[in-house]
């Protein structure tokens, strides 16, 4: 098992090295270079001559690269172009406000699709199995912002009147502060995450409750509720597992759209405001936290898959 | 790093198609069509079908039929119904139903080039990296890898915000996030035909790899081909509308789904058509091309249930 976790641990930091040399390139990409897309084209070639020096836009690429990658490690993602504070000023209070929109989502959407999967799994091919798997599909099919709208339009504009239309917040002032600017947004989030989770829970629960050991737990006069909850439900949480984590880290991709919609001040908002004016420090932030969210939360659900599956935990012992 | 996901994990339809296809199915020469064929006596593939015919008439068409130019304007910003502009005039007082007939062309194309550039790719990839079940393999997964770390609309905007708004960079970038994504099912899939007789066959009697691959596998991984198809074509939809509508897709004036929600959002309360009617054609198209992709993986999985 060490070793299993040691090399997945190994690939893990290889793919987020390999990662920053994606996002890194995106500053090669730049026409002209960083200092001409801050300043714009009018700039006097002193300004662009000092502006280069304070980038280190005269190294080499490499050292450019080597300072970047340090100044990420070591948690000083350099200074954003378009107000001239540090990045991590300018994204902490906007990194608080995501997660705990994340958060939100995610205590809600888990157990919500985890029990929609059992429950439509136990009534597998019944009416509500049917139109459910229909609702799913179509949830699954529905761009988030197209969802978000479509709350905005049901819930705060046109036909009721709860919640406010825009989750703008007083300067200072955090989300948690505000419940009610939270709750569409997070809804959101929910609709387009659930549908996923909740169609390989139930598929991987209809396996579980035709397998032998299911059948043998009922012949032995379990209460049907042990048998579901401790006999299946353990066992076909399993493929859940990876799921849930893919779509936790689609949530760092689909707050982006989701925040825009709500004008929600959140780290997607951030990067649309940053792409917007060309602001690379920050744009090259929120991307590398987004990645190495990715690859953090997909490390966890492979350690999770070995602690919970006992050929491999035992493996190497 | 996770190898579970695949195509029919994203569409729910888990199981469905892993394990060998039955050999009948191989035997027949072009499985796909008869795929298709059993599709199309389902309900959901029919409703689909022609949901997406409807937008897609609306997106083609629509320009020639529309009363007013896009950027005519023909009232008071955000007024009602007239007789001049049955929905009403958008934000800045321009014929909302015009715009709304001139604005689907775009999303269209944009999607059907990115979902190709993407498909073709992934199915390279993951073609020659299950053939050749060496190193290459290794170095195509773990690239694989690296794209996948990014949400899809991430990597886009890290591009967009490089290089600036442009059409061709929105194609290639959607393309490229799909390629991963594609190949990796395309793997799983191939790796078990890579192990037939008939490969074994072909390379004994000397056959170029490249035909091979494309000559012998390829037409036996068509059904999972198919049913990614039609999943990239959804989710290309979706990221291409999302970014017009975050404004980084066509530039103002011009009509644009994406852009028109973009446009009028904040006026939702007092002209909400202008962002109810593109709303409507983008939901409508993904759920449309998502039900046509559920009816081929479900006649899919008739076959090999049929036959086995």
């Amino acid at each position: 098992m060490k070793k299993l976790v040691a090399r997945r641990l190994a690939l893990g930091l290889l793919t987020l090295w390999l990662v920053s040399l994606v996002v890194f390139a995106a500053l090669l990409a730049l026409p002209g270079d960083a200092a001409t897309a801050i300043l714009g084209k009018e700039a006097t070639p002193d300004r662009l001559a000092a502006l280069r020096e304070q980038l280190h836009l005269n190294d080499s690429v490499i050292s450019q690269y080597l300072h970047w990658i340090g100044g990420v490690v070591t948690g000083s993602f350099g200074t954003s172009a378009a107000t001239q504070q540090p990045v991590s000023d300018v994204l902490s209070a906007r990194v608080a406000n995501s997660t705990f929109l994340v958060l939100v989502a995610s205590a809600v959407a888990i157990p919500l699709s985890i029990g929609l999967g059992v429950w439509t799994a136990m009534r597998r091919d019944r009416a509500v199995d049917h139109s459910v798997s229909t609702v799913t599909l179509v949830l699954a099919a529905l761009p988030e912002f197209v969802i978000g709208i479509g709350l905005v339009l049901v819930f705060a504009t046109s036909v009721f009147h709860w919640f406010p239309a825009v989750s703008i917040l007083p300067p200072g002032e955090k989300a948690w502060q505000e419940p009610k600017a939270v709750v569409l947004p997070a809804a959101t989030l929910i609709l387009a995450v659930t549908p996923y989770i909740s169609r390989i829970m139930r598929g991987s629960m209809i396996e579980v409750l035709e397998s032998e050991y299911v059948t043998m737990a009922r012949l032995k006069g379990l209460p049907e509720r042990t048998v579901i909850w401790r006999h299946a439900v353990p066992n076909a949480i399993v493929p859940a597992i990876q799921v849930t984590a893919l779509q936790l880290a689609w949530m760092a991709g689909g707050v982006v759209a989701v925040e825009f919609v709500f004008s929600y001040p959140g780290i997607g908002a951030a990067l649309i405001d940053a792409v917007d004016n060309r602001d690379m420090p920050v744009v090259m932030t929120v991307t590398m936290l987004a990645a190495g969210l990715y690859v953090v939360l997909n490390l966890l659900a492979d350690l999770g898959t070995i602690m919970v599956t006992p050929k491999l935990r035992t493996a190497g012992r | 790093m996770t190898e579970t996901v695949d195509t029919a994990v994203d569409l729910g339809l888990e199981g469905a198609l892993e394990g060998p296809l039955p050999e009948a199915a191989v035997l027949q020469r072009r499985p796909w069509l008869g795929i298709l064929r059993n599709a199309l006596r389902l309900t959901r593939t029919r409703i689909g079908l022609a949901i997406v015919a409807v937008i897609v008439a609306i997106a083609v068409f629509g320009p020639l039929v529309a009363p007013h130019s896009p950027t005519e304007f023909v009232g008071i910003p955000n007024s009602g119904s007239s007789s001049k502009a049955i929905f009403g005039a958008d934000a800045l007082g321009r014929d909302v139903w015009s715009r709304f007939l001139h604005g689907g062309l775009t999303v269209l194309w944009l999607s059907v080039a990115a979902t190709a550039l993407g498909v073709v790719v992934g199915v390279c990839i993951g073609l020659v990296a299950a053939y050749s079940r060496n190193w290459l393999d290794d170095v195509l997964m773990r690239g694989n890898d690296v794209i996948l770390a990014f949400p899809q609309i991430v990597l886009v905007l890290l591009a967009v915000s490089a290089l600036g708004p442009k059409l061709w960079l929105i194609v290639l970038m959607v393309g490229i996030t799909h390629a991963p994504r594609v190949a990796r099912v395309m793997r799983g899939a191939a790796q078990e035909v890579v192990e037939r007789d008939f490969v074994k066959a072909a390379e004994a009697v000397g056959e170029k790899r490249g035909r091979i691959v494309f000559g012998e596998v390829l037409p036996n991984v068509t059904t999972p081909l198919l049913v990614e198809l039609g999943l990239r074509m959804t989710y290309s939809i979706g990221l291409v509308a999302a970014i017009s509508f975050l404004g980084f897709g066509l530039q103002p004036p011009t009509a644009d789904w994406g852009l028109m929600i973009n446009e009028n959002r904040l006026s939702i309360t007092v002209q909400p058509w202008a962002v109810l009617l593109p709303i409507l054609a983008i939901g409508l198209l993904t759920v449309g091309t998502n039900l046509v992709t559920d009816g081929i993986a479900r006649a899919a999985i008739g076959i090999d249930r049929g036959k086995s």
